[in-house]
């Protein structure tokens, strides 16, 4: 069945079972977002994709679209909590944009230009986590992860390994490799596993490739976030 | 080659002045002076606190990171450092030899950044100094000044400076922390239009280059008894040097001579400069002193940069500055020039150099290609060098086989220069300051002389402006007696 809600004002139309940001991004509409992928189950853990429902807060990415919702999105009040958020993983981890191998195609920079960030505005933690160089094709640094799950997804779901799990809570919850050792060198991880494409920002890197593309010929040197191919699918 | 003024016998009887230029974050330099009740001056020392930070820093990051990395150890030359750490990855995948294209990327880049670099100094820096006179009226004594009295200087100063970056950002795709050079070559060539871009302009950029080395060749000839001695002490030399004895500021042979221009070592394959250059800490400084070995510490330290490497090599292989060398070595009269002024007519005829081999390469169709990058057999260890505006600058890796460095090492070229620098201020302090209650111009002869070097610390402090600079002299007891600022 065929339904609608309004999204800025816009009737998005929907089928059911769809989330907002399923429904808005088959509309053409972005909504920022970090930990969403459209091939995932949603994790719903960034909140980047929050938006106001019929005045209420709630993640577009897991919230299923109803028929004559009121959804806000681009707003002033919405657009500050997305920024602080990205704010927030900019100072929890070590994000040096200029010596980032990632820089140009990185989901969370891009964001943060989306979303006018200037400055980190809080106090860095300058954590400091040792990269597990030991695979032979990969790099981990761990320093740059946000935590979204999309590699321990890809591993369990689609590639049916396991390789990754988010170990912790709250303020404390990091990243693992699923091997006695901790090692990616130990675990069953290759070239063509799903979990090696998806991380957002640059964690997961394939050895000596980096700097490897110009400046300017990077993803998101071509356009800005809210208009590649991903987030433009029904325009 | 002494170290008089170095250390004073009694220290504590002395008044000590300091000028303690506050700077961003490359560099910090300051020069104490002590000084007895009669204004003599005993002891006199730069000390520049270096990012040696940095060397722990890269440890246990991958290689292929380190060539953009490096570029912010400095904000003034980031290309130099991005190119020797380029050099010295290029051993570590085995890139024997670069292709044509990737070679001529990188050559035009440093030659791009050694233009923009010499125009800044020259133009923004210094020339407030050598057209007004290092005592002039401290108002005036400015950029703004020389673009009120000489605005076409000025000017050309400006647009050869925008040149340099435009060349540096075609390359590397960044005016600053740009990564066109990676492990093994570059990431891009050049497209026909910024090639075309370039060209228009070109043409100007030499002639202007060669109005530049006429103009400080006037000023130096003019005034002898000054340009010939201020702050003269006489060394060793050293740089790269290219193909038969080319100057060439992107490759070479290490090649030293002493201070007759007599040859120490010379086709010295850089990758063996530890068994040839050793580094002494001394307890009052950050910064190391380098030195030839085979000289030992105390007469073995040496002067890079302009002034060496214009008299290092046999021959410029372009025109217009092959002539403005024989110009230069004539004029010498046929022994090694020591003058540290002697730096900024030099430094004008590298510009032009400079300017000439952009202008040949830009016609080189090399710079079109598509071959980009080469890899070989695998190394743990690997050595890249470059003629870095300010001199030679050593770049030392070594990484282990899950592609993490373990170790760096960096003789940056105002580290080669270190001693020399402060040769040069004890000239001066001696000459000028002995005697004399100490004023705003007579420190200002101090800075000139270090000026004259173009350590990075001037440029630091500089860029912005006038250098910060504050005085303070103290006596024994530790009170401030008389106190100079200028901000
Ligand atoms: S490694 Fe990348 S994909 Fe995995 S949780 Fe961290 S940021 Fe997400
Ligand atoms: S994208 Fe919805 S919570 Fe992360």
């Amino acid at each position: 069945m065929s339904h609608t809600f309004t999204l800025d004002g816009k009737v998005v139309p929907f089928v059911d079972g769809q989330t907002i940001i399923q429904a808005a991004s088959a509309a053409g509409v972005f909504i920022p977002h970090l930990c969403y992928h459209p091939e995932f189950k949603p994790h719903g853990s960034c909140k980047l994709c929050t938006v106001k429902v019929n005045g209420r807060h709630t993640a577009s990415c897991t919230m299923r679209a109803a028929p004559g919702m009121v959804v806000e999105s681009e707003t002033e009040e919405i657009n500050a909590e997305r920024r602080a958020l990205t704010q927030m993983l900019f100072v929890e981890g070590n994000h040096f944009c200029p010596s980032c191998e990632k820089s140009g195609n990185c989901q969370l920079q891009a964001t943060a230009y989306h979303l006018g960030m200037m400055s980190a505005h809080y106090d860095h933690f300058f954590p400091n986590r040792a990269v597990d160089a030991s695979h032979p094709d990969f790099l981990l640094d761990f320093n740059r992860c946000i935590l979204c799950s999309l590699c321990v997804r890809a591993s369990r779901d689609v590639d049916g390994k396991n390789v990754f799990a988010l170990s912790g809570r709250g303020i404390k919850t990091h990243l693992i490799v699923n091997a006695k050792s901790g090692q990616l060198a130990d675990t069953d991880f290759t070239l063509d596993d799903k979990a090696a494409q998806v991380c957002p920002v640059g964690v997961i890197l394939k050895k000596r490739q980096g700097f490897a593309v110009p400046i300017g010929e990077r993803k998101y040197d071509k356009a800005p976030i809210s208009e590649t191919a991903e987030s433009t699918e029904g325009r | 080659m002494t170290y008089q003024l170095e250390t004073a016998a009694h220290p504590e009887t002395l008044r000590r002045v300091a000028i303690d230029p506050v700077s961003r974050v490359e560099g910090h330099g300051k020069v104490t002076i002590l000084l007895d009740d009669q204004n003599k001056v005993h002891q006199v020392r730069l000390h520049i606190v270096e990012f040696r930070g940095f060397e722990k820093f890269i440890q246990g990051r991958p290689y292929w990171e380190v060539p953009v990395m490096v570029q912010r150890l400095c904000g003034i030359c980031p290309v130099s450092h991005h190119l020797a750490a380029s050099k010295a990855l290029d051993v570590i995948v085995g890139a024997k030899k670069l292709t044509a294209t990737a070679e001529k990327m990188r050559r035009l880049m440093h030659y791009g950044q050694m233009l923009q670099s010499h125009a800044l100094h020259f133009f923004h820096l210094c020339s407030p100094d050598l057209l007004f006179g290092f005592d002039s009226d401290v108002t005036k004594r400015n950029i703004v000044g020389v673009a009120m009295a000489h605005p076409e200087t000025a000017k050309r100063g400006v647009l050869l400076r925008r040149f340099g970056q435009e060349v540096i950002r075609v390359t590397a795709g960044k005016r600053v922390h740009g990564t066109g050079a990676i492990p093994g070559g570059v990431n891009k060539a050049l497209t026909i239009a910024e090639r075309d871009e370039l060209l228009k302009d070109i043409y100007h950029i030499v002639q202007w280059s060669r109005d530049a080395v006429q103009l400080i060749q006037k000023v130096h000839t003019q005034d002898p008894g000054l340009y010939n001695s201020f702050g003269i002490f006489r060394s060793n030399f050293m740089s790269i040097v290219g193909n038969n004895g080319d100057l060439d500021f992107y490759h070479g042979t290490l090649r030293a001579r002493d201070d007759n221009g007599k040859i120490i070592f010379d086709h010295v394959d850089y990758q063996q400069y530890n068994q040839y250059i050793e580094e002494e800490v001394r307890p009052w400084s950050y910064m190391k002193f380098p030195y030839f070995k085979s000289i030992g510490k105390e007469h073995g330290w040496y002067k890079v940069g302009p002034l060496a490497r214009v008299q290092n090599c046999c021959q410029i292989s372009t025109p217009f500055a092959e002539h403005e060398r024989k110009e230069f070595v004539d004029y010498a009269g046929g022994s090694p020039m020591h003058a540290p002024l002697a730096y900024h007519w030099t430094r004008m005829i590298e510009m032009l150099h400079a300017a000439e081999v952009i202008k040949e390469l830009l016609h080189d169709d090399d710079l079109l290609g598509s071959d980009l990058v080469v890899q070989g057999k695998r190394q743990s260890e690997g050595v890249g060098v470059i003629e870095a505006p300010r001199g030679t600058l050593f770049h030392h890796y070594r990484v282990d086989e899950n592609d993490l460095v373990t170790m760096a090492n960096l003789i940056v070229s105002t580290t080669n220069n270190n001693q020399a620098m402060n040769e040069a201020i004890r000239h001066v302090a001696r000459r000028y300051l002995h005697g004399h209650e100490v004023t705003e111009g007579l420190l200002n002869h101090i800075e000139v002389a270090i000026r004259a070097f173009d350590p990075c610390l001037s440029c630091a402090t500089h860029a912005l402006g006038k250098m910060p600079l504050e005085v303070e002299l103290v006596d024994p007891e530790g009170r401030i007696v008389h106190s100079l600022s200028r901000s």
